[in-house]
């Protein structure tokens, strides 16, 4: 094998003597991958002084499916089943955000028929609450709360049920497509989302009585992990822990994209109700008060889908199907509001083929999860997990 | 701040030569930096109160094909007080040897969330970041021979390591 410069091993010459230092002084802790609260395959080297977390490392990638280097080597359509299988858990928001990059890339943003824009929002916003739903959820189970998990993921299974009565998958489901839709909404999906609406909105209530304002709850949350808010932005991160931060900033506002700027509704952000500003509590709280406002949004669209835009015998959802996907030469970084945050997409395309030449995913996990060493310094073990959970991320996006 | 205005005021503060060219022909507009001035340009732009560019979206290193012959990295930047958008860009000719990796300044010191970009950038494109405090590979393993997402790399499907894999 050929000789590798001597630089580009300094870097992790450098990490294993830390860690062999640290194992003398201190103790080097492996949490991961396979560890509950970690949420799927993330594994953190923690390095220990008792109780007290002094460093933490990162290692990840045990997930990592060569997601960039498919979308290389696959069409523009091809690739949206991948894009599905970044955040697994809102797999809409995921090919929303892919689907519209490169109808933009394309010029035909513009011209995509309202109902199916209103589709697009319905069923993304119905994925965001599933995705918060499991936030909230596991976050509990973190904690030690078992209850709302159940409570959370038999919500949930409502939501995954309608989404697969659409597009014939629970989780994966392939559904948003570039021009349109894989199909329609099925007859009677309206009347049956409202039925779930109606029966949810108590359910938080109850939620909220058994974990928001439980004080065993927020005293392991409350004042812990504190992201200061120039310190997030600096580490690039953005959705709910972002806005827990106390900013108000969402690209469903900011862009105004798909039919955003036709709906009504609030961005929620932390105020340091329980504690300090951007702590765990603030975090989790700006879920919660997202599944609200997303609730809100569902029921705007479909009172739409149900008036004026609704459903003709003659409607087809490809109808505006490109037949050939072949952008313009350029480059585009396309960005949308996932349910974890700004979930972006960088292309360049060559103009020849159908096959993108480059494509890199960013998924907001990957950012989010990058500010957690600086976050942990410090903290207890225990708080380490409770400050993972917060975060809230899926590993299918950080690796890719 | 319009697209002309930032690429004077960049001009005004370093000189006319830190500007390579620029692409106006896409949907979002496009400044080539210098390669060398990169890391001082980011920070021009995320301290000065009139652009205030807080927020790197995003990182990407990209290979730009064997016949080509040049490596570049894409800096898409996002001004939260001012809801603005910047791409930049830089590039470098390189031979595609794997002792001399392209190598561009860092910008780890003026946003800490290009430390994990620049990292994948190495780990899947071969770009080396001067002065990156740990640029080891991020997702794949540390002994991993080769760089990916580079036009010219052949998967492992028949070796790994030296040995065949049957």
């Amino acid at each position: 094998m050929e000789l590798i410069n001597s630089k580009y091993n300094e870097a992790l010459e450098r990490y294993q003597k830390k860690i062999a230092d640290a194992s003398v002084e201190d103790m080097v802790l492996n949490m991961g991958p396979q560890h509950p609260s970690t949420h799927g395959v993330l594994r953190l080297e923690l390095i220990t002084d008792g109780e007290i977390v002094k460093d933490v490392i990162p290692h990840i990638g045990y997930l990592h499916r060569c997601f960039e280097k498919h979308a290389e080597s696959l069409t523009y359509q091809q690739t949206i089943p991948f894009t599905d299988r970044m955040d697994y858990l809102a797999s809409m928001n995921n090919s929303h955000a892919w689907v519209m990059g490169v109808e933009r890339m394309l010029g035909i943003d513009k011209d995509i028929p309202k109902r199916i824009e209103y589709i697009r929002v319905l069923v993304c916003e119905l994925n965001r609450i599933a995705s918060h739903l499991i936030a909230i959820g596991t976050y509990g189970i973190d904690i030690g709360a078992f209850t709302p998990f159940l409570w959370c993921f038999s919500d949930r299974e409502h939501i995954m049920g309608m989404l697969e009565w659409a597009s014939g998958s629970r989780m994966l489901y392939n559904y948003i497509w570039v021009g349109g839709l894989f199909y329609d909404l099925p007859v009677g999906f309206e009347k049956r989302c409202r039925e779930f609406v109606d029966y949810f909105k108590p359910k938080m209530v109850e939620l909220n009585r058994l974990l928001t304002d439980n004080q065993i709850f927020i005293n392991r949350t409350a004042n812990v992990g504190v992201l200061p808010l120039d310190v997030a932005i600096n580490y690039g991160c953005s959705g709910p822990v972002l806005r827990g931060s106390g900013l108000k900033y969402d690209l469903r506002r900011i862009d105004n994209y798909s039919v955003y700027p036709e709906l009504e509704f609030d961005i929620p952000c932390g105020k340091g109700e329980m504690g300090t500003v951007g702590d765990c509590w603030d975090r989790y709280k700006v879920r919660v008060d997202e599944i609200d406002q997303s609730l809100k949004m569902i029921e705007q669209s479909l009172d739409r889908l149900e008036n004026e835009l609704k459903r003709t015998p003659d409607f087809d959802p490809r109808a505006k199907l490109p037949r050939k996907i072949t952008p313009k030469p350029q480059d585009y970084y396309a960005r949308a509001e996932g349910a974890k945050g700004e979930l972006g997409f960088y292309f360049i395309a060559d103009g020849r083929t159908e096959v993108p030449f480059r494509v890199k995913s960013r998924g907001p996990s990957f950012n989010n999860l990058s500010v957690l060493p600086e976050l942990a310094k410090g903290v207890m073990i225990a708080d380490l997990v409770a400050i993972i959970g917060s975060i809230d991320i899926v590993l299918g996006e950080v690796d890719r | 701040m319009s697209f002309e205005d930032i690429k004077l005021l960049l001009v005004e503060k370093f000189g006319q030569d830190v500007i390579d060219g620029e692409e106006t022909t896409g949907i979002q507009p496009a400044l080539l930096i210098k390669p060398d001035k990169i890391a001082d340009v980011c920070l021009e732009l995320r301290d000065n109160p009139k652009t205030h560019f807080d927020f790197l979206s995003c990182l990407s290193g990209v290979d730009h094909g064997v016949a080509d012959g040049r490596f570049g990295v894409v800096y898409n930047l996002s001004s939260i007080p001012y809801h603005l958008q910047l791409t930049l860009k830089v590039s470098k000719p390189n031979n595609r040897d794997e002792n001399e990796l392209p190598s561009f300044p860092s910008v780890t010191s003026v946003y800490r969330t290009a430390d994990w970009h620049e990292r994948e950038a190495y780990d899947m494109v071969g770009i080396f970041f001067e002065g990156h405090p740990d640029l080891r590979r991020i997702l794949l393993p540390d002994d991993w021979d080769g760089f990916p997402l580079r036009k010219d790399y052949t998967t492992a499907e028949k070796y790994y390591k030296g040995i065949q894999i049957d």
